[in-house]
């Protein structure tokens, strides 16, 4: 009896807090933006849907969106490999100091760790007086309000994202496995891609997801720190529901973007479960 | 062949720390040696150096008349099979034992020639496509064994082949290993910290502490004729006796001893002098138990009492005080089977050993 009411209560959890929202937000992509309250009708139509595909705008954002998003995780994943592997092979006590190191910044509020970038990356900001100081610039160089300054703060805001679930899983790797690899015949390289790199790839899954996946519908950084231009889907997202006040093309907007999120990760699951199936 | 590896005045520092002390060894081809010692002793650097994992911070090592001494890993013909074993979790049996001949780019029919016969070594032609997950601990071993074998290296070395098996497949294993070496004619070269899988195994063996080796030689001079104390007290059990050399004669050293309350005999290799304090010591297993004293006049007997006794089945073992305070071990084989006991606590016995049973200890 008390084994079903705890089994139920996950279940129960995502049934009010994930799939209810779901449901609701659905209802409302399929109807039309009225004056009101609510702002839509009762109305059930795919128009919504077929205007997001229409207009060339929402696709270009949506790739946009993809593109950054991979971008920025195939950077955390560059930077995070040697960090996370280092902090793995360090002395216990340098390891759990390195680790409390990249959790430090979670102490500091999200939005104020971008904004301390904005002033960092101005023009008159801290690296461009600096280099004009030291004299590599003459003039200030543009750094925020570009693709760049997205890049830094999407990177730097999510790496630790990334380095935590790579250290376990590389944490857990006996070393002297490398080492057979090398007494086989495997040069120090040959031996990282066909011992280190498959080990650690749950972790590499994991972070890439826990990167990819907030960094999608990021609407701080880029609003923040990115230029006109850089139109980003949570940022579309955010001007359709309060600028635009245009409910249903928002849910319609946020609902493309789950779909885009699951799909790819319901295939990645099911590949995972085979290679599990073949291990066990 | 002779000398089939040379180490020379090979040492490894860590820091101030020397792991390994300037030591010198030659192994033979074909030989089973065993490098045995405590934990922290070196041997297991001495072994990562053979391996390539550590380059010595000075002397050298050549394998088959070749330097190698900063050779990596990958370019010796040296195996290695770890404690841990180390069988690659994400790789089938199959393909963990061919791992090492696709590094060499051998062409796929030889690969899988080779495999098959060496499934077939180590018996595990039905486990092919298993995963180590699948595999009990001491198939792992065999995949490891296999995996190193295949590469046909010159040396094989060991490290600590059975520490991580239950004791009937220790002493199954062990006999395979031998009779694998012996098929093979590898050169095998194991450590270990248990002195019974090195004196089983080895052909010769080194004893090894503080970065050096204390003694080299078959398991049997080792045991029977032990250079010093610290080898004396690491292989097996011994009873020790302090004294004074009374006289050096042919036939042996006469050593009074208060400690054991008479005068021994011992056969003293080593240089002595009269008159100098040196310590006389006998295995438990070479003295014997009696109620009456014996009448060997050759024989050393001593006068005790059974301070404690232990029955282990196999053999009995007895703690014996002298008058001086002294506990002697022995260690008697039960060959009658019997049901009471031949000696109760406080009884008055005679302990006595072949004069010549002793040896000669030096620091």
């Amino acid at each position: 009896m008390w084994k079903k009411v705890l089994i139920a209560a996950p279940y129960l959890w995502l049934l009010l807090f994930f799939l209810a929202p779901f449901a609701i937000v659905l209802k409302i992509s399929l109807a039309e933006p009225v004056f009101g309250q609510p702002p839509y009708s009762q109305a059930m139509s795919l128009d919504n849907f077929a205007f997001l595909f229409s207009d060339k705008l929402y696709a270009v954002t949506y790739l946009r969106s993809v593109f950054m998003a991979a971008c920025a995780t195939l950077l955390c994943l560059a930077l995070g490999f040697p960090m996370a592997y280092g902090i793995a092979r360090s002395s216990r006590a340098t390891r759990s100091l390195l680790l409390m190191l990249i959790i430090l910044p979670f102490w500091i509020s999200f939005l104020l760790r971008v904004y301390a970038w904005m002033g960092l990356m101005n023009n008159y900001g801290t690296i461009n007086s600096l280099l004009l100081w030291v004299g590599i610039v003459d003039q200030p160089i543009q750094l925020i309000y570009t693709d760049f300054a997205v890049f830094v703060g999407l990177v730097y805001s999510y790496l630790p994202f990334m380095i935590l679930p790579l250290y376990a899983s590389l944490e857990r790797m006996d070393l002297d496995l490398v080492e057979a690899a090398q007494d086989l015949g495997a040069s120090r390289s040959r031996a990282f891609w066909d011992v280190t790199w498959p080990l650690a790839r749950p972790g590499v899954i994991a972070g890439c997801l826990l990167v990819f996946i907030p960094a999608i519908g990021e609407y701080v950084i880029p609003y923040l720190l990115g230029g006109p231009e850089s139109l980003l889907i949570g940022r579309v997202l955010f001007d359709e529901f309060f600028v635009n006040r245009d409910w249903p093309l928002a849910s319609a907007v946020a609902i493309v973007l789950l779909l885009l999120l699951v799909v790819p990760i319901v295939l990645l699951q099911r590949y995972q479960a085979r290679d599990q199936e073949s291990t066990a | 062949m002779k000398d089939f590896i040379r180490i020379r005045g090979v040492s490894k520092h860590f820091g101030d720390f020397a792991a390994v002390d300037s030591v010198d060894l030659t192994i033979e081809k074909g030989e089973l040696f065993s490098i045995l010692g405590g934990s922290g002793c070196g041997k297991t650097t001495l072994l990562r150096m053979l391996a390539g994992f550590e380059t010595p911070t000075s002397g050298t090592i050549e394998i088959d008349g070749v330097d190698v001494t900063n050779q990596p890993p990958y370019e010796r013909h040296v195996n290695m099979m770890f404690q841990s074993y180390a069988v690659f979790p994400h790789m089938s049996v199959e393909n963990n034992i061919a791992y090492g001949l696709r590094k060499e780019r051998t062409p796929g029919k030889e690969i899988a020639r080779r495999v098959d016969e060496m499934l077939e070594l180590v018996q595990l032609g039905d486990f092919r496509s298993r995963k180590p997950d699948q595999l009990s601990g001491g198939q792992r071993q065999r995949v490891a064994l296999a995996r190193a074998l295949i590469k046909q290296p010159k040396v094989l070395l060991l490290d600590e082949p059975l520490a991580a098996l239950d004791k009937k497949l220790r002493e199954r294993t062990q006999f395979e290993l031998m009779n694998i070496q012996d098929e093979l004619g590898v050169t095998f070269v194991v450590v270990t910290h248990d002195q019974e899988e090195a004196m089983t195994l080895s052909s010769r063996m080194a004893v090894m502490d503080n970065g050096r080796f204390q003694q080299v030689g078959t398991p049997k001079e080792i045991y029977e004729f032990p250079a010093n104390r610290f080898v004396a007290e690491f292989i097996g059990t011994i009873n020790t006796f302090k004294g004074r050399v009374a006289a050096v004669a042919e036939d042996g050293i006469k050593v009074y001893s208060t400690e054991a309350g008479v005068t021994l005999t011992a056969l003293g290799k080593q240089l002595v002098e009269e008159g100098q304090e040196i310590e006389v010591a006998v295995r438990p297993e070479k003295i014997f138990v009696s109620k009456e004293k014996p009448d060997d006049d050759d024989d050393v007997c001593i006068e005790g009492v059974v301070d404690d006794l232990g029955y282990l089945g196999n053999r009995s073992l007895y703690r014996i005080r002298l008058e001086s305070g002294k506990i002697v071990q022995v260690s008697s084989q039960n060959r009658r089977r019997s049901v009471t006991r031949f000696l109760e606590w406080e009884d008055k016995v005679w302990i006595s050993w072949r004069a010549l049973s002793a040896v000669v200890l030096l620091d």
